[in-house]
């Protein structure tokens, strides 16, 4: 009876196997889009195949570390990518990247010009702006009453157990950092060593560190304010509409997400039609309606302002998608600190580890 | 062992065991009809997540991947771990104590650092990533928990019973079949659903393992939570 | 002649060794997972060794440059402490699998023999569902407003609503959770062939029940307590993902700090040091424990 149950699960792989042979590597019109998870909405790649016949597979991955990881490793078989800000430092430095051929994305004049030539990539030689956010201050205005305009905020001894900040060392240290007054990227040992001492005072109100949902810990009750992508800021306060989202006094990071192509991508051709695809308006809007970060094409914004008024005002009025001009100059972004990288590890984990 | 009805509070006691391990699965299950996407708290009752699943081609495709990833490991890694506690436990042979040691590394190291070693051989020796890199590195995996379940049924087994088949007159072949095998059977079985399970659910080591429209479904569900 | 003579005679040796040199079948139900191992383990570990002897690059590559840093870096008492609170999270999650384990086995192995399949496979049945799913399906029955708390509060069991979530306790539910059937499995596999006939010996020269469990069930199982100790000890202690979920991820352990080498700080020469260190400290106690605890000691033919 026994051996039965095994030939059936022969049978099943078999099965399987004969039922997927070919179905993920048919033909050559193929795309492999590898890009952050929830990020790119099914309708837009659809689209694209729809237009162009060529298929996308869509490949996710959470953070830029475990995208670095697979493309250093060697050959990964992408075609596109989605890297940060830093990041494309990071790549360009260690030769990647291929550069983008810019005569076959017209499309690129829709973007809006406070997002071209940005440090990272001055002439914009192999990114093309796909969205860009910030990670700043969020609260629940139904439990904090005091109101709350900076993150040394946080370190008010009424909000014991009370907060979530991002699991994080670059956004929390660089927090603290800019909080006492320094630059968020320093790589100075006394500096940090200070920001240290400051986390630890900090440790008796931080609930749970968390990056890949504090709105969760947010929603249900659990801490009333903290630190977070403005993406689950939105999110959270379209469920519930006392959550705040403030860009604190002291400032907070800013990030720039970019479409690129890595080095030896076997589908180049492809790849340019595709981010230039990714850049007529009509597309653009679906990614900003359907993920709440801000928009880098200004061409989208305007139609959508003609197309859906009532989305566009949404998005205009909150800080989460659209911060005032003011406050646009406090933000900073995370840059690669290089060697110092390993000083930074210590003091997190010594703050973690401590006890 | 015997057939007597096991103690009473050994039954409330295991009975409260199963709940412990169902508790989690009866709430998924209920709030997986919730019409709150973001799960907080319930707020209405609807089909529509089931519906937007079946409609997912990717989601299905992911699912396909991961079946066939799992059943494959988990057959070649239930048939390559049994003959390995087979040979450890009954045998030895020059390197003996190599083989041993090596079959307990992928229990101890951390999957991080099995995943980008594999990511980095894979790459090292050209070969594309896919979903035969994936199943490669699970059966890999797979083999010592198969390897260490059946060497503990092993353990204590005793060899007059197959001798005697043999003093009947049964070649090894038919006192395998028939004599070794039934007997360790409970413990091939064991080991191959734990094969399955970590199959089922590993994310880092297929993460790196993965290539270009090898997702499966922990990948996929990871993405979207 | 001659060689018509010898050639049949060879292939015979082959055979007869098969038949006759214990060595020979030995050696012949390993090599499948030898080579396996060497390819798929040993060379991507040697990588790994390589590695922890390179240095790290000003943009997280690899620079070819041999030395030792690596490991003097990893001597220091915080990475100590830390190896130290690790093996404190996987004891205590090898005692409470095993404490909950052993009769919930007790039980299914004593269960009439048709049931069996089935009560062993319910317990796998939920670990067939997304890791990470279960994870949050503990965090919506722990949080204040969750599950527990409403049921409890109803109940009129407690006042005000207890605060597990995010700390130690939570942290071992969870583990416990996940680590359950790393423990039944070989405990069931060990105490499913304990024969009744010497229970019933044990019976007849008068044992009482917790005598004769103590005496003969008890002991016969250990290889099997080995088996899921290894499983569920050496796991729980590099896991960082229940820790970091349902604790919070305010504390640090083995694996976090491993983790953090390849995917935040993109340190891997310290990353690969870190984890050479781990495995071979591991690997020491693994084979001592299982040498002492008699795992091989009926291995001579």
């Amino acid at each position: 009876m026994r051996y039965k149950l095994f030939a059936v699960v022969v049978a099943l792989s078999i099965l399987l196997a004969a039922c997927g042979g070919g179905s993920s590597t048919s033909g050559d019109k193929v795309l492999n889009l590898y890009a952050w998870s929830e990020y790119v909405p099914q309708q837009l790649l659809d689209d694209f195949t729809e237009q162009t016949g060529i298929k996308v597979n869509y490949d996710t991955y959470s953070s830029n570390e475990e995208l670095l990881a697979k493309l250093q490793a060697g050959a990964s078989g992408y075609d596109v990518i989605i890297p940060s800000d830093y990041t494309v430092s990071i790549m360009t430095a260690l030769g990647l990247l291929e550069p983008l051929d810019m005569t076959q994305i017209p499309n690129f004049a829709n973007v809006a010009d406070y997002v071209k030539g940005l440090g990272y990539d001055p002439q914009n030689e192999y990114t093309v702006p796909w969205q860009w956010g910030t990670s700043c201050l969020v609260v629940d205005t139904s439990k904090v009453t005091t109101p709350i305009t900076k993150w040394a905020d946080l370190w008010n001894p009424e909000f014991q157990g009370k907060v979530v900040l991002l699991d994080d060392e670059r956004e929390v240290l660089g927090m603290v950092l800019t909080v006492l007054g320094y630059d968020k990227n320093s790589t100075d040992e006394q500096q940090l060593e200070e920001a240290k001492q400051k986390l630890l005072e900090l440790m008796p109100n931080v609930k749970l560190f968390d990056s890949d949902s504090p709105k969760t810990a947010l929603l249900s009750g659990e801490v009333w304010l903290g630190q977070t992508w403005n993406g689950e800021a939105a999110l959270a306060h379209a469920e519930n509409p006392a959550i705040d989202y403030i860009i604190p006094e002291e400032g907070c990071t800013i990030w720039y997400d970019n479409m690129a192509v890595p080095t030896g991508a076997p589908h180049f051709a492809a790849a340019m039609q595709f981010i230039n695809f990714v850049l007529d308006p009509q597309e653009s809007i679906l990614i900003t309606l359907e993920f709440p970060y801000s928009s880098s094409n200004s061409a989208a914004l305007e139609l959508l302002q003609t197309e859906n008024p009532e989305a566009y005002d949404a998005y205009m009025n909150f800080a989460a998608t659209n911060p005032l001009a003011e406050d646009m100059s406090r933000l900073k972004m995370i840059q690669d600190i290089g060697d110092a990288t390993a000083l930074w590890d210590r003091i997190w984990t010594e703050v973690k580890g401590g006890e | 062992m015997s057939e007597k009805k096991p103690a009473l509070w050994l039954r409330i006691f295991s009975f409260l065991v199963y709940v412990y391990i169902y508790l989690p699965i009866l709430i998924l299950i209920v709030f997986s009809f919730n019409t709150q996407k973001l799960n907080i708290r319930w707020e209405g009752f609807t089909f529509k997540w089931y519906e937007v699943l079946f409609n997912d081609s990717n989601v299905m495709l992911a699912t396909r991947n991961t079946l066939l990833i799992a059943f494959i490991s988990t057959l070649v890694a239930t048939v390559i771990g049994t003959m390995a506690a087979l040979a450890l436990q009954r045998y030895r042979f020059p390197g003996y104590a190599l083989t041993e040691s090596v079959l307990y590394i992928p229990v101890i190291i951390p999957e991080v650092v099995m995943g980008i070693s594999l990511l980095a051989f894979f790459a090292l020796i050209k070969f594309q990533l896919g979903l035969v890199t994936i199943t490669l590195s699970h059966i890999a995996f797979n083999i010592p928990f198969v390897a260490l379940v059946v060497r503990a049924r092993l353990h204590g087994f005793d060899k007059s019973i197959e001798e005697a088949s043999m003093d009947l007159g049964a070649n090894e072949l038919t006192t395998f079949w028939r004599v070794t095998l039934p007997t360790i059977m409970p413990g091939v079985l064991s080991g191959a659903m734990l094969a399955f399970t970590l199959s089922l659910d590993d994310y880092v080591i297929t993460y790196f393992t993965a290539g270009p429209g090898a997702t499966t479904l922990p990948l996929r569900v990871f993405s979207m939570v | 002649m001659e060689t018509d003579i010898l050639k049949p005679k060879r292939k015979f040796s082959l055979v007869r060794a098969l038949r006759e040199d214990s060595a020979f079948q030995g050696i012949a139900l390993i090599s499948p997972t030898a080579i396996y191992m060497l390819i798929l383990i040993i060379l991507p570990m040697i990588l790994v060794a390589v590695l922890s002897f390179m240095t790290r690059g000003t943009y997280g590559n690899v620079v070819y440059k041999f030395n030792f840093q690596n490991y003097v870096r990893l001597i220091d008492p915080i990475y100590l402490r830390i190896l130290l609170y690790s093996l404190g999270v996987g004891l205590a999650t090898m005692v409470f699998t095993i404490l909950i384990g052993y009769p919930l086995a007790y039980f299914i192995a004593r269960s009439p023999v048709r049931k069996r399949s089935l009560y062993l496979f319910l317990i796998l049945l939920p670990f067939w569902t997304n890791f990470i799913i279960r994870i949050y399906a503990w965090i919506m029955i722990l949080r204040t407003q969750g599950l527990l708390n409403t049921v409890l509060l109803n109940l009129g069991l407690i006042k005000v609503p207890l605060d597990i979530l995010y700390t130690p306790a939570a942290v071992l539910i969870g583990m416990v959770y996940e680590f359950l059937p790393f423990m039944v499995l070989p405990l069931y596999t060990s105490l499913e062939k304990i024969e009744n006939a010497q229970l019933e010996a044990a019976a007849d020269l008068g044992a009482r029940p917790l005598r004769a469990f103590l005496r003969v069930t008890l002991p016969l199982s250990v290889p099997g307590m080995i088996a899921g100790s290894i499983l569920v000890f050496i796991p729980a202690m590099g896991m960082f993902v229940v820790p970091d979920l349902m604790g919070g991820a305010k504390t640090v352990l083995v694996g976090n700090v491993i983790r953090n080498q390849f995917l935040t700080s993109r340190d891997w020469p310290f990353g690969a040091a870190a984890s050479m260190v781990l495995m071979i400290l591991t690997l020491a106690f693994t084979l001592y424990y299982t040498r002492k605890a008699g795992f091989g000691e009926e291995l001579l033919v």
